[in-house]
């Protein structure tokens, strides 16, 4: 047994923030490598003459998906609040600030499945409906993820772990992680289609 | 003052004692300790344990494959179930056996090395060998039921591709916990360029899983909804090697072997009581190998295409460069690595069997890689023979070779017993025996053009010799993981009591006691140099310091 100089207790290594930033990354070569395959199926499927990719029946709802682009501006600010306000001890803003980024990323769920109803593409019949629902089927997932680590970081703060800054920018690396994906998803699938 | 404190949990006889007979604690409190724990050192050992015992099943499934093909007329196994055979020993062998080998050993060890009380998100890491292996014994009875790439039973298809995702999930979760906690539980003072080797190779290689194996899972995610959907775009049941086979073959595969490197160097420099020379020069060769991780994330196989000497400068460097950069990097890093090996091994080292083991280990995963880099060049027209599978198996195995030898290194620090270098030295000798039997045989047989993944074909030269070759080395595979795990076993229960620094060593998970605790250090220490145990032998510290 050897006797190494004691040290004190080392400072916080924001273990949280590492881990989601991580994550994100693993999330970011996950939607990277499923965009990649659709647009290299694209491709392929555009370069034959007179081929169609997305099927000329099923309309964008352009509405729906530029409101959920939006809505992650929001996310954005609201998280960005959070942090802000948890840095100062703001208990109440905290908690509001985190209740909204939940009701957002609600609707950002339901912009989704309206999209769903309004684009009317049924999965059986091709490469762009199965990957269409794959992709945002993922982020669907992803969202979900999301949502649920909001809510354990309100529960926590409001259970009176309020102490714990670090969880709160985890959670805005994750939800600024989101907004790159979906902004990612909205330009290929939405806007080039 | 000790760096350990008697008090957290036994330690030494006692705490082997304690865990063997479960003292004063029912079996079933015992059983689900070792499901719920957040203790590390069970971690690794769950997903080590698990992991060598699927390598009993895939040695048999790589004999058994081989045995087809000795006699080209043979059908002793059904033609049907053919292609599930040789999916299942892909598959197995590479995420049932060679990535979560390498993840436990480095999850039971990296904490003790790094000073750290415990792993980083030691729950996620627990889930994480959960659902690797549920998702495991999944795949095994989706191919068992005629499910795997070109089955028949289309839900048995569809599950495999949804216990695919899951085993990669589980990896992926394990490798998070492993890579945060390099990143943020190391002892002070531990800059990362004090970062013990194997510690450093475990960091690669877990950023590397976490970048690649995603887009893997996205893949699957993708052919899992055309499969069962539509089947209009990735050829159905027949398309799924094709598509997610990049995962499975080289150069991917050989970010999987990125920790054999790390042993290979932690194990020299305790063998020759002296400071690694050209340690930072050692840290960028293990960091080089890791670039195989961009195989996986770009989900290509960088090949040079035939007559390229014929071509015009500015189409050749089109193909060379990517093929440099896939197959090159990692070879150089390999070549890097073994030079910083050899300089340190002309300090006389002691022959300590963990070092035998990653020694031949890493020679193999090299021989695989210039094989690699063989195959991928278009005028050796190597393309859809058997020599892609002679390289694959060389690093597979190389890194179960290796692997093996950490668990004779830091058995000690598991379970508090040795393994002892009379014992495990013979078996590292038929180790690496059966890895080239295994390997280097479709070496010959793919310049012969002995087709891939077939067990027809008709080729000059002696056929049969090169199978049966390949068959015996299996076999012998199979043996030695045998063989190992009874030793293992034996020395768990009745092996000799290891002091706390069976091996001299220099890192810090020497300075604790045998078993390591719960906690691992009942107090923060303070680290001034890479080899913070030498610092403490003065005596020894005089050469390469």
């Amino acid at each position: 047994m050897y006797a190494l100089p004691a040290a004190p207790p080392p400072a916080p290594r924001r273990q949280l923030v590492v881990g989601v930033s991580l994550a994100c990354a693993a999330g970011a070569t996950l939607m990277g490598g499923m965009l990649a395959l659709f647009l290299r199926f694209r491709q392929a499927t555009l370069a034959v003459p007179d081929s169609e990719w997305k099927p000329a029946a099923s309309k964008v709802p352009e509405v729906a998906t530029n409101i959920m682009l939006i809505s992650f501006a929001v996310i954005f600010v609201m998280v960005q609040w959070s942090v802000y306000a948890a840095r100062r001890g703001h208990k109440s803003y905290v908690a509001l600030s985190l209740g909204l980024t939940a009701l957002f990323s609600l609707a950002i769920i339901n912009g989704q499945a309206f999209t769903y109803t309004q684009m009317r593409l049924p999965i059986r019949t091709g490469t762009y409906e199965t990957m269409f629902y794959a992709l945002t089927g993922t982020f669907l997932a992803l969202m979900v993820i999301g949502m649920i680590f909001t809510l354990v970081v309100a529960f926590r703060h409001l259970g009176g772990r309020d102490g714990d800054r670090e969880i709160v920018t985890a959670h805005a690396i994750f939800w600024y992680f989101m907004g790159a994906v979906y902004t990612a998803l909205w330009f290929v699938i939405y806007v080039t289609k | 003052m000790t760096t350990i404190d008697p008090h957290v949990a036994g330690h030494g006889a006692s705490a082997v004692a304690s865990e063997r007979t479960g003292d004063r604690r029912g079996v079933l409190t015992s059983v689900a300790d070792w499901i719920t724990s957040t203790d590390h050192k069970k971690i690794g050992r769950l997903f080590v344990g698990t992991s060598l015992l699927v390598l009993l099943a895939v040695a048999a499934i790589g004999a058994l494959l081989g045995a087809e093909r000795i006699d080209a007329t043979s059908d002793f196994i059904d033609a049907g179930a053919l292609p599930q055979l040789f999916s299942a020993y892909r598959v197995l062998l590479t995420f049932g056996v060679v990535v979560p080998l390498g993840l436990g050993l480095a999850i039971s060890v990296v904490p003790l090395q790094l000073g750290a009380r415990s792993l980083a998100f030691p729950r996620l890491a627990m889930a994480g060998f959960w659902g690797w292996l549920v998702g495991a014994i999944l795949v095994i009875v989706s191919i068992a039921a005629n499910g795997g790439p070109g089955g028949g039973n289309s839900n048995m298809v569809d599950l495999f591709l949804a216990a695919h995702v899951l085993v990669v999930a589980g990896l992926v979760a394990a490798a998070g916990a492993l890579a945060t906690t390099v990143l943020t539980t190391r002892a002070p003072g531990m800059n990362m360029r004090r970062v013990p080797l194997f510690s450093w190779s475990a960091l690669v290689y877990a950023i590397g899983l976490l970048l690649a194996l995603p887009v893997l899972a996205g893949t699957l995610i993708l052919l899992y909804v055309d499969h069962r959907y539509a089947r209009t775009t990735f050829g159905g049941n027949t398309g799924l090697s094709g598509w997610a086979g990049f995962a499975f073959t080289q150069p991917a595969t050989v970010l999987y072997a990125v920790p054999v490197f790390g042993l290979l160097l932690e194990t020299v420099a305790t063998a020759t009581r002296k400071r690694l020379p050209m340690r930072g020069i050692g840290l960028t060769g293990i960091g080089l190998v890791g670039t195989a991780f961009l195989a996986g994330v770009a989900q290509v196989e960088a090949s040079l295409p035939r007559n390229i000497l014929d071509m015009s400068f500015g189409t050749a460097v089109q193909d060379i460069i990517p093929y440099l950069l896939l197959n090159g990097l990692p070879l150089l890093g390999a070549v890097v690595t073994l030079l910083v090996f050899l300089r340190a091994a002309a300090g006389r080292p002691r022959v300590l069997s963990p070092m035998v083991f990653s020694f031949f280990g890493a020679g193999m995963v090299l021989v695989g890689l210039l094989g690699n880099a063989v195959y991928r060049v278009g005028d050796a027209q190597l393309a859809g023979t058997v020599f892609e599978e002679g390289a694959w198996i060389y690093v597979c195995y190389g890194t179960v070779l290796a692997a093996m030898g950490g668990v004779v290194y830091w058995g000690p620090k598991l379970w508090g017993r040795v393994i002892t270098d009379v014992k495990a030295l013979p078996l590292a000798l038929l180790g690496v025996l059966a890895t080239i039997l295994a390997s280097l045989p479709y070496y010959v047989a793919g310049f012969a053009k002995q087709p891939a993944n077939a067990t027809q074909f008709d080729y000059s030269g002696p056929q049969n010799l090169w199978n049966i070759l390949a068959t015996v080395g299996h076999g012998l595979m199979l043996l030695t993981v045998l063989a190992f795990i009874g030793l293992a076993v034996t020395s768990f229960r009745k092996g000799e009591f290891a002091g706390d620094d069976p091996w001299d060593g220099q890192t810090l998970e020497w300075a604790t006691s045998s078993p390591a605790p719960f906690s691992n250090f009942a107090e923060v220490h303070t680290v001034a140099s890479a080899e913070p145990l030498l610092d403490l032998k003065p005596s020894r510290t005089e050469g390469n310091a």
